[in-house]
């Protein structure tokens, strides 16, 4: 058999459906546009709801790569259709004809410069749960002193129109609490804040941490999104928001507020989807036959999709999805081309 | 004093940061699970003195933790202890000891006159 498949994305959902697309006798051609493969999990230390290190689910799935063919730092130029096959041409020289092409080019992060009224970028004390977690991983100390007060700023660039993302980015309520326990772990005498429009906790174990983190890390909650942030002589930042449930706004001084950016569809999905004609959304993430029942297929034969790049999703459902995708195209391949 | 026609009032923000807030924390060691409370509100929708006074053990207890129970404790004056909030609290808190502990260590009984 030994058909090539051609996976463009090589994150978690790219890496996992090509696994199994060889281990179902295809070989895969996996394509990456940057240095490495891995995608977003490469910077994360440790993951909800347990604490795994990222490191555990990864290192596993990049020794495993025998049998499929990977290019990094490599794009995609084109995809042309060819009677019932597509050939696509990448910036390596190097192009492939075949009959099935998985899409899993994931999410970007959402840039919080764009919320400009937080400051991001301006203001030192203003980080991302990006920068945060890169933090976790060096491992390194602090860069800034005296933090006795931090703040986790809920759905930014997420369920705001303004921001041009109405979605919900799923996973970022509970990586919130995550962090905010695990600042509370490096620095027990820090108070710690989240605040929060609704907490969307809503994965087997997410409750019990949102519970652990009230109960045993001592989380405050504080329903009610940041309305701006400004800065004293000293770098310090003064939060404002409305305590929704005391129905009164509040002022607080903070010494480093962490802003929970969300995921907003790749801008490569989106020239993608044009190459390969298929449908995006109105939010900009791609679509598939059906959300419910047809979720790896797109508008067009052979066109296959995986992972957040139909929308925002957690890694465990990203390495299903991969899964699904890879039977989806087995089955497909299987059936014989319609003369 | 000339009347200018305005005055100032004092600010209606909350300020939580500099909140020492020992008799909180006097609770807290009392009465771990305060914390424990996601303010749903279904204390309040089933008190039995909810529906004739201003009775809410939500804002009670939210108030306490931001440092501000003089809004809320003489509401606490109206609880006649009947244990429907207990009944209904999805964390499990046992909020009728945790009225007995608010009132403990707030020395309710004393500026309420009870
Ligand atoms: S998961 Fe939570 S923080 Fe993220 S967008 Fe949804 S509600 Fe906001
Ligand atoms: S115990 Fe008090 S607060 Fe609870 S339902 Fe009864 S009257 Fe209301
Ligand atoms: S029912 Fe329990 S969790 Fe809900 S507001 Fe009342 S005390 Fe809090």
């Amino acid at each position: 058999m030994n058909q090539n498949v051609v996976v463009i994305g090589g994150g978690p959902a790219g890496i996992e459906a090509s696994r199994k697309l060889r281990d179902l006798g295809y070989t895969p051609i996996l394509i990456e546009s940057q240095p490495a493969l891995g995608g977003k999990l490469t910077r994360w230390d440790r993951l909800f709801p347990d604490g795994v290190e990222a490191r555990a689910i990864l290192d596993p799935m990049l020794q495993d790569l025998d049998g499929i063919k990977y290019f990094t730092d490599t794009e995609v130029l084109s995809i042309n259709r060819l009677k019932d096959t597509w050939v696509v041409k990448l910036s390596n020289g190097l192009s492939a004809q075949v009959r099935a092409i998985l899409l899993t080019t994931g999410f970007d992060l959402f840039k919080a410069e764009k919320k400009e009224e937080y400051g991001y970028g301006i203001y030192e004390r203003v980080i991302t749960n990006a920068d945060l977690e890169d933090w976790y991983k060096s491992g390194a100390p602090l860069q800034f002193d005296n933090v006795h007060t931090i703040g986790f700023v809920h759905c930014v660039g997420s369920r705001d129109e303004k921001a041009g993302n109405r979605q919900c980015s799923k996973v970022c309520c509970v990586t919130a609490v995550k962090q905010a326990c695990e600042f509370k772990e490096k620095y027990p005498d820090a108070t710690v804040y989240c605040f929060y429009m609704d907490l969307r906790m809503f994965g087997r174990k997410f409750e019990d941490l949102y519970l652990k983190a009230q109960k045993d890390y001592g989380i405050r909650f504080v329903r009610g999104r940041v309305s701006e942030v400004s800065e004293d002589i000293d770098g310090h930042l003064f939060v404002k928001a409305e305590d929704t449930l005391f129905g009164k706004p509040l002022k607080i001084k903070m010494d480093l507020l962490v802003l929970m950016a969300g995921m907003a569809p790749a801008a490569s999905s989106a020239s993608l989807a044009r190459m390969a004609g298929i449908t995006t959304g109105e939010d900009g993430f791609l679509v598939p036959r059906s959300i419910v029942g047809d979720a790896c297929r797109a508008s067009r034969e052979g066109i296959f999709l995986a992972g957040a790049v139909t929308g925002p999703k957690t890694l465990p459902e990203t390495l299903g999805e991969a899964a699904s995708a890879a039977l989806a195209i087995d089955q497909f391949l299987k059936t014989p081309v319609k003369q | 004093m000339i009347d200018f026609g305005y005055g100032l009032t004092p600010s209606a923000t909350l300020k939580i940061e500099n909140v020492q807030n020992p008799r909180f924390e006097a609770l807290h060691e009392l009465e771990p699970d305060v914390v424990k409370c996601i303010a749903c509100g279904s204390c309040t929708a089933s008190c039995s003195a909810g529906c004739f006074t201003e009775m809410s053990l939500r804002r009670v207890i939210l108030s306490l933790q931001r440092g501000r129970e003089k809004e809320t404790l003489p509401m606490l004056r109206h609880c006649m202890l009947c244990g429907k909030c207990q009944l209904v609290c999805p964390r499990g808190i046992n909020t009728r000891h945790l009225i007995l502990s608010i009132g403990k260590v707030y020395g309710l009984n004393e500026e309420d006159g009870r």
